[in-house]
């Protein structure tokens, strides 16, 4: 358990090294938050209607941003090679990596996501549920941008190849998500949507990490 | 834990090219081999599948009984030219972290750390270090958790004469205490080992 949580730990402050990029990520969530009002108009009946979804979309984009550096990095200098070399099975350094880019990158995006909401005219009422929405699914964010990460290593442009391979399995949450959100500010019940939101979460949390060692044993060998 | 290596019959394969065939070696506790061999013979290759990193074309790699996994899991350390040091992170940093990898803690990486004479280089960036700094900072983490079998990549190349002498010692030590070396290389160990040359396919067994 020490080896997890070190390892945790270095993934996190390498996160936060390596640029400021969970800021660069915040950054580019406001950008496009900031983006959307401009191309729909200004009027706030209209930007009120949409922002919960575009908070939400801005949000998934947002997440794919640091993802492609995930695997990559310890591919090319070696330090996956040594990460394998341990009694941690390399499923877990998968999670703990996963994990590691939720925390630095996750909680962040999560923190701004009532902001951009409420920004575009949400109702200050949603930020507990938005708040919670963004904490899941960035927790899902991260864990299928993991197998999109191990599955591109080595190919040439592999972040955009990680977009393409992760953007169809961000679309449950996406789905869940933003049903979850305008179920609420229209007062109807949703709770089944952000079950099943928690449940897509935990699902790639469990069978995510199975996918990316096997990605990675590949790239390696 | 590991008391031998042995490689029966192992061909290597690299893109589709056969590197070599029928490649056998036995090596015990307190012995080391030199791996030599022209460039892209398949030096590295070979290590990388000892460690199980690289997939065998055929023959066996055995640690004496030991279950492959567990040798690899606990019992062997590889250091090469990748050596997974982030450039952004200080040494002592980096140190601790594979030093708690691998089995150790902070303590037995700070006495790698002094033997390697790295203390007054622990708060530095990796990137602030020179090539033998560096390598000098990857091999720390041999000593920083005790692991039997040292698969060695070219050790001693970024390496001034001092310090090639001193790993010598620091190697003679660790083949005094059971340890098992495998270390491909250009220029001759400065210990007492065999050698084994491997060649390609056309030439050899």
């Amino acid at each position: 358990m020490s080896r997890f949580s070190t390892l945790l730990a270095r993934e996190t402050a390498l996160a936060w090294g390596r640029g400021g990029g969970p800021m660069v990520s915040v950054g580019f969530y406001a950008g496009v938050a900031t983006l959307l009002p401009l191309a729909i108009g200004p009027e706030p009946a209209r930007l009120a209607a949409i922002a919960p979804g575009a908070a939400w979309v801005a949000l998934a984009l947002a997440s794919l941003l640091s993802l492609d550096r995930l695997f990559e990095r310890d591919y090319e200098d070696g330090a996956l090679d040594h990460l394998t070399l341990s009694p941690v099975p390399l499923e877990l350094t998968c999670a703990a990596k996963c994990f590691g880019q939720w925390l630095a990158t996750g909680a962040p995006l999560a923190l701004a996501a009532p902001v951009a909401a409420i920004a575009l005219g949400a109702p200050l009422s949603l930020t507990p549920l938005i708040l919670a929405c963004a904490l899941i699914g960035g927790l899902a964010f991260a864990f299928t941008g993991g197998i999109g990460a191990a599955l591109s290593l080595g190919a040439r442009r592999g972040g955009l190849l990680t977009a393409v391979i992760v953007l169809p399995l961000f679309t449950p949450p996406v789905i869940f998500g933003g049903g979850v959100l305008s179920a609420f500010l229209s007062g109807l019940p949703w709770t089944a949507g952000f079950v099943l939101l928690c449940a897509y979460a935990l699902a790639f949390v469990a069978l995510g990490p199975l996918f990316m060692a096997a990605a990675c044993r590949n790239a390696l060998s | 834990m590991i008391r031998s290596l042995e490689l029966r019959g192992v061909a290597l394969s690299r893109g589709g090219r056969l590197l070599f065939k029928g490649l056998s070696l036995s090596l015990g506790a307190g012995e080391a081999c030199a791996l030599t061999g022209a460039n892209g013979s398949g030096k590295t290759s070979l290590l990388r599948a000892v460690a199980g990193l690289a997939a065998i074309e055929a023959g066996e790699v055995g640690f004496g009984g030991v279950d492959p996994a567990d040798a690899r899991a606990g019992g062997l350390h590889l250091a090469g030219h990748q050596d997974g040091l982030k450039p952004a992170r200080t040494a002592r940093e980096e140190l601790e972290f594979w030093s708690v990898w691998s089995g150790g803690d902070a303590a037995s990486a700070a006495g790698a750390a002094e033997a390697l004479e790295l203390r007054p280089l622990l708060d530095l960036e990796v990137r602030r270090l020179s090539a033998g700094q560096r390598r000098r900072l990857a091999l720390a983490r041999l000593l920083a958790a005790p692991r039997p079998l040292w698969l060695l990549d070219e050790p001693l190349s970024p390496l001034d004469a001092a310090w090639r002498e001193r790993f010598g010692a620091m190697m003679q030590t660790h083949l005094a205490g059971g340890g098992l070396i495998l270390a491909a290389v250009h220029d001759p160990l400065p210990i007492a080992a065999r050698t084994l040359e491997i060649v390609g396919p056309e030439m050899g067994a």
